[in-house]
């Protein structure tokens, strides 16, 4: 009977804990993201002027597994998160697998003030970076590479190049390499010669790579010394140079513009609290207010005004970065990214 | 009895539970049996192989356009493609262009979609529909069903599995065996020296101990890289005279997880090795014992149970191991944790997370059972 007293104690315990918060307890929002820089910058934005205004509390999560977490979630039937940051590839298949809100635009913001693909049906974006290319000053001293394509000229720039560990992208790159017009890349890489071809240019540097994973990576391994130049999110370089005089440059040739998305969880706790932070957020004045604190562009378009002059030039939509630009296309990548991950880790292992 | 009961609960509760239900996911998806109610129905009315007649189709027309309302259609449509590649577009174009009017018949639906007229396409759904599979199990091992009923293997360029398996046993062995030979040493000096010396050194083997091991795998990168302290010393020592690649390679992962292991193997021989009075072999060698001799056949013999011990736990912690090979290895240094991580994760696919898992469980408690009918459990000594 003495087990049974004790798990009376503590069932009595939890249920004590669990009633009390209730009443005591001030609305709180809680929001997962993918930590670093970026996080820091929303933070200033958004998260603590929203929090003052609403007069509310604001929970911070970092992980960079934001859909795993959500499908985990939405199956116990245990959502904690109430806003969830999301890489643009995987909005559309984790909104078509029914684990997101389908987002009422009529409560956050008239859905045609966004850039064209940033209002989607499950997701809203944040911002618009770029995936550009990174070199240390103190490391490419002579000859500095004008383009991400330099990756993949190792007589010319030989050496260690960093590169994350996905799929997007590098394909995309590994075409326009090997002389895919950037209007051409998608229309090639889906059909299964095209895939080959990409597949066959990245093998010809394959040892070369360093992959990394996490947006805090590329600048550690280009202070480290440890590459020779890394394919990275152009914020998360940016700031070191602006902040810790870090003798690092951007190459924006051949860049790849992507949005950062915010999407609600099926079953999120606080869904109003929730709207009101999409609709804080899709403000003109406040979504121009990111650029502030890191070098990433609004998705609203009367938001350019708000932006800081000094950061307009940093930006990857200033008109002289936008040459040869590629907008990630985020259909192609719902429909052929089950396959195209696969092959792209099966190629990794091998 | 009742003084264990509550552990018991709670190691059944917290542990062999989430354990049993997650392995579940190895044999058990009822996605795509749950998704297609009809189809399915049709399916066990009309067996047999190839592509069905028109009774099946209108089912499932009526069942995507189903799947189509409730939200459930792109899970289904990922399922599919997992056992059938490309498969997943087929699925959301055709249930796109499906109309609720007319029922389908065969030949509207492959002029729509000429996929759904192949024979593959129908013995991926016959199997799918099955909630039990064994489909998962057989991809962790590199295996597949044929459309012939028979078991064959996957094409060579997705063939992976195998390699990383024994890619895994090989490094935890190789961690194992430079453990045993670097800790042996040393753990007969912390049993033989004297109380205070012993004791500080003891203290340098548990201090790394207690730190955590993201904190001594960041750290190692900070001395294996390129321009880390070790090539810095290697250069100034002129050892070497070009920096060495340690990062990223397996040589530097096998000393980061040598160095993180080495506890665990230790102190299991040394806590043997305390027991044994030093009067013994004195005893060999005033019997005319040369010293290996003695060492030998009076030693080894009494300190093989921690030996053991310390070497069964160390090779089956390393089997787990996975955030040092994503930080310090290279892509061909990823063991199976890792691709169970990136399943979980960024694929998705807890399927084959959980296949793949069963598959390590499997092997793990086979080499166990093995290791204890040879030298028997009873004779290990863990502590």
């Amino acid at each position: 009977m003495k087990s049974l007293g004790t798990l009376g104690i503590i069932g009595f315990a939890a249920a004590v804990t669990a009633a009390l918060p209730v009443g005591a307890q001030e609305q709180q929002l809680t929001i997962a993201s993918a930590g670093g820089a970026w996080q820091q910058a929303q933070r200033n934005a958004w998260y603590t002027p929203f929090a003052q205004k609403m007069g509310i509390k604001f929970n911070e999560e970092e992980t960079s597994a934001g859909m795993a977490r959500v499908q985990a979630m939405v199956q116990a039937g245990n959502v904690t998160d109430d806003v969830v940051t999301v890489d643009t590839a995987q909005v559309l298949s984790a909104c078509d697998s029914g684990i997101l809100v389908r987002l009422d635009w009529s409560k956050i913001a008239p859905r045609d003030g966004f850039l064209p693909g940033a209002a989607r049906d499950c997701g809203m974006g944040l911002d618009v970076y770029g995936d550009v290319l990174a070199y240390n000053t103190d490391v490419v001293k002579s000859d500095p590479p004008t383009s991400v394509l330099a990756l993949f000229d190792t007589k010319r720039w030989p050496g260690k190049r960093g590169m994350q560990k996905i799929a997007p992208n590098n394909l995309e790159w590994a075409l326009e390499a090997d002389g895919v017009p950037t209007d051409q890349v998608y229309k090639v890489l889906a059909t299964p010669q095209g895939v080959n071809r990409a597949f066959a240019k990245l093998d010809t540097i394959k040892n070369d790579i360093v992959w990394w994973q996490a947006g805090a990576q590329p600048p550690q391994l280009l202070a480290s010394h440890e590459v020779v130049m890394t394919t990275a999110w152009n914020g998360r370089i940016q700031n070191p140079i602006d902040h810790e005089h870090a003798p690092f440059k951007i190459v924006w040739g051949n860049e790849i513009i992507e949005y950062d998305m915010i999407a609600i969880p099926k079953g999120s706790p606080h869904l109003d609290l929730a709207y009101n932070y999409l609709a804080f957020v899709a403000q003109p004045e406040n979504n121009g207010r990111l650029g502030e604190f890191i070098p990433y562009g609004p998705v609203v378009k009367d938001s350019v005004k708000f932006v800081p002059k000094g950061t307009l030039a940093k930006l990857p939509t200033a008109p002289d970065h936008m040459e040869g630009a590629l907008p990630i296309d985020m259909e192609f990548w719902a429909d052929y990214g089950q396959d195209l991950n696969k092959r792209f880790n099966d190629w990794l292992a091998k | 009895m009742l003084l264990v009961a509550p552990l018991f609960v709670l190691l059944l509760l917290s542990f062999c539970l989430p354990i049993a239900e997650l392995l579940a996911h190895a044999v058990y998806d009822p996605t795509m049996h749950d998704a297609l109610p009809r189809t399915a129905a049709a399916l066990d009315t009309s067996p047999g192989q190839g592509v069905p007649d028109d009774i099946v189709f209108t089912a499932l027309g009526d069942d995507l356009l189903a799947a189509k309302q409730n939200d459930s259609l792109y899970n289904l449509a990922k399922d599919l493609n997992n056992l059938l590649p490309a498969a997943r577009s087929h699925v959301l174009r055709t249930a796109r262009s499906l109309s609720p009017e007319k029922p389908l018949t065969r030949a509207e639906l492959t002029s729509v979609d000429p996929f759904w007229g192949e024979s593959e396409t129908w013995f991926a759904i016959r199997g799918g529909v099955r909630p039990f599979t064994t489909s998962y199990l057989l991809a962790a091992i590199d295996l597949q069903w044929t459309p012939n009923g028979s078991i064959g293997q996957v094409p060579a360029d997705q063939a992976i599995y195998r390699t990383i398996f024994a890619r895994t046993f090989a490094i935890a062995a190789a961690v194992t065996l430079i453990t045993l030979v670097l800790g042996f040493p040393l753990a007969w000096l912390m049993a033989n020296l004297p109380g205070p010396i012993a004791a500080r050194l003891i203290l340098l083997v548990l201090l790394p101990f207690w730190t955590s091991i993201l904190v001594r795998t960041a750290a190692w990168t900070v001395l294996l890289q390129r321009f880390g302290i070790l090539n810095e010393l290697l250069l100034a020592l002129h050892i070497t005279d070009h920096r060495i690649d340690l990062m990223y390679t397996r040589a530097g992962l096998i000393i980061a997880m040598t160095h993180i292991q080495l506890p665990f193997t230790l102190l299991p021989i040394y806590s043997v090795m305390r027991t044994i009075s030093a009067s013994q072999m004195r005893a060999a060698y005033s019997l005319g014992a040369r010293p290996f001799f003695a060492f030998r056949r009076v030693y080894l013999p009494q300190v093989m149970p921690g030996v053991m011990a310390g070497c069964l736990l160390t090779f089956i912690l390393c089997l787990g191991y996975f955030i040092t090979p994503a930080l310090v290895g290279g892509p061909a240094d990823q063991l199976i944790a890792n691709f169970i991580s990136n399943y979980i994760n960024i694929d998705l696919n807890w399927q084959m997370a959980a296949a793949l898992s069963f598959i390590l469980l499997a092997l793990t408690l086979g080499l166990f059972a093995t290791f204890a009918r040879m030298f028997g459990v009873d004779r290990m000594k863990l502590v």
